[in-house]
């Protein structure tokens, strides 16, 4: 059914990726292309903790979570771009804006410490269950990538779980930030579990976004509410980030991480 | 990190020694130290900081103020004692014909 279609095991890596010479039919990699934003976009939000976090300890868990998302995008980009001859370079620097897939939560600002927990915290849910269950796709390659995945957002989740009950239980201080955090993040979780029209053309292959929801409400109420605090009640915003509608806070960011390729395009080091 | 509410006076994390055991079997050996804020935090710190390249299976922390240190100052009266007291060393002594396989 798929094309080239190799053992699960060469799929570990970008580099495999690129060398099994394995070709993605179209509606897997379009389906691929946005779980590759979506952990692309996170990834470069949380670099830019690097040398501000509260502790240089926290520079380097920040900065090793974001590392393992940029892996998980680089072989969702690879493999994504194996189906139109482009490079998990030129798709990550050489599309523009509204190009991109991801949801709109991975673009939001890291705020202050506790935003980013908060962000993190309704990212590594997410992850964590998408990726268990594509673990079952009849997608061999995305299995594989899955299946590294989902062992990596066990830790993630138990970092920012840390975090949250320290900042929720802790001063009156981290207690108000904490909740302003979740408060301002809890609008974009509606948009995660929305109907996600690359997915649905991917049957078999893709997992549907609204079979995740249980388990994200199962969870993440609770681990709020042991912190002491509330789920906000709000209004979801209006979402669209599949395709191509975007929060103004993603510009900024793509001109930052895009800039260097596009001054001195195919510039290595 | 300054912000407003921030009182200006800076507190730190405590500082933790870490010992990581690089298999089983093997003792635990001193890999560094960290800050943390608590001992869950330091284990988890001490994760990212010093096993990024699979170089443990088990990691201990210690608070560092836990740690009672010999006086530097003081090395040469606190260690001079072995010194010409070669006896202590198995290689003082000659071997006994009487023992085969020694």
């Amino acid at each position: 059914m798929i094309p080239n279609q190799r053992t699960a095991t060469t799929a570990l890596t970008p580099e495999a990726i690129v060398s099994s010479h394995t070709t993605a039919q179209a509606p897997v990699a379009e389906y691929a292309l946005g779980l590759g934003d979506d952990a692309l976009i996170l990834a470069q939000r949380l670099g830019e903790w690097i040398a501000n976090a509260p502790e240089l300890e926290e520079d380097v868990a920040l900065g090793n979570i974001g590392l393992d998302l940029l892996g998980h995008a680089r072989s969702l980009l690879s493999y994504a771009g194996s189906a139109w001859g482009k490079s998990e370079d030129d798709l990550a620097y050489f599309r523009c804006e509204p190009e991109f897939r991801c949801r709109q939560l991975f673009e939001q600002p890291n705020g202050d410490f506790a935003q980013t927990i908060a962000r993190q915290l309704i990212a590594s849910v997410y992850f964590g269950e998408l990726y268990r269950a594509l673990q079952a796709s009849d997608d061999p390659i995305l299995a594989a990538i899955a299946a590294k995945a989902a062992k990596e957002l066990a830790y993630h989740l138990d970092h920012s779980v840390q975090w949250l009950r320290r900042l929720g239980l802790g001063t009156e201080v981290s207690h108000e930030r904490m909740q302003r955090g979740i408060d301002a993040m809890w609008p974009f979780v509606g948009e995660l579990f929305s109907p996600d029209r690359y997915a649905d053309a991917a049957p078999g292959i893709a997992v549907d976004p609204a079979s995740l929801r249980d388990a994200f409400d199962a969870l993440v109420p609770g681990l709020i509410a042991d912190a002491g605090l509330e789920v906000p009640q709000v209004p979801f915003a209006r979402g669209g980030g599949r395709d191509g509608i975007h929060s103004e806070a993603l510009g900024p960011l793509l001109a930052e991480m895009q800039v260097l390729a596009r001054e001195h395009p195919g510039a290595s080091w | 990190m300054t912000s407003p509410g921030d009182s200006g006076t800076r507190e730190t994390w405590a500082l933790w020694e870490v010992f990581i055991r690089s298999s089983r079997g093997l003792s635990y050996v001193h890999a560094g130290s960290l800050h943390a804020p608590d001992s869950e935090m330091a284990v988890r710190n001490a994760r990212d900081l010093y096993t990024r390249r699979g170089e443990g299976v088990s990691i201990w922390v210690v608070p560092a103020s836990a740690i009672t240190a010999s006086d530097p100052d003081a090395r040469g009266s606190f260690f001079e004692s072995p010194e010409g007291k070669e006896y202590r060393h198995a290689t003082y002594y000659t071997k006994t014909e009487s023992v085969p396989h020694l």
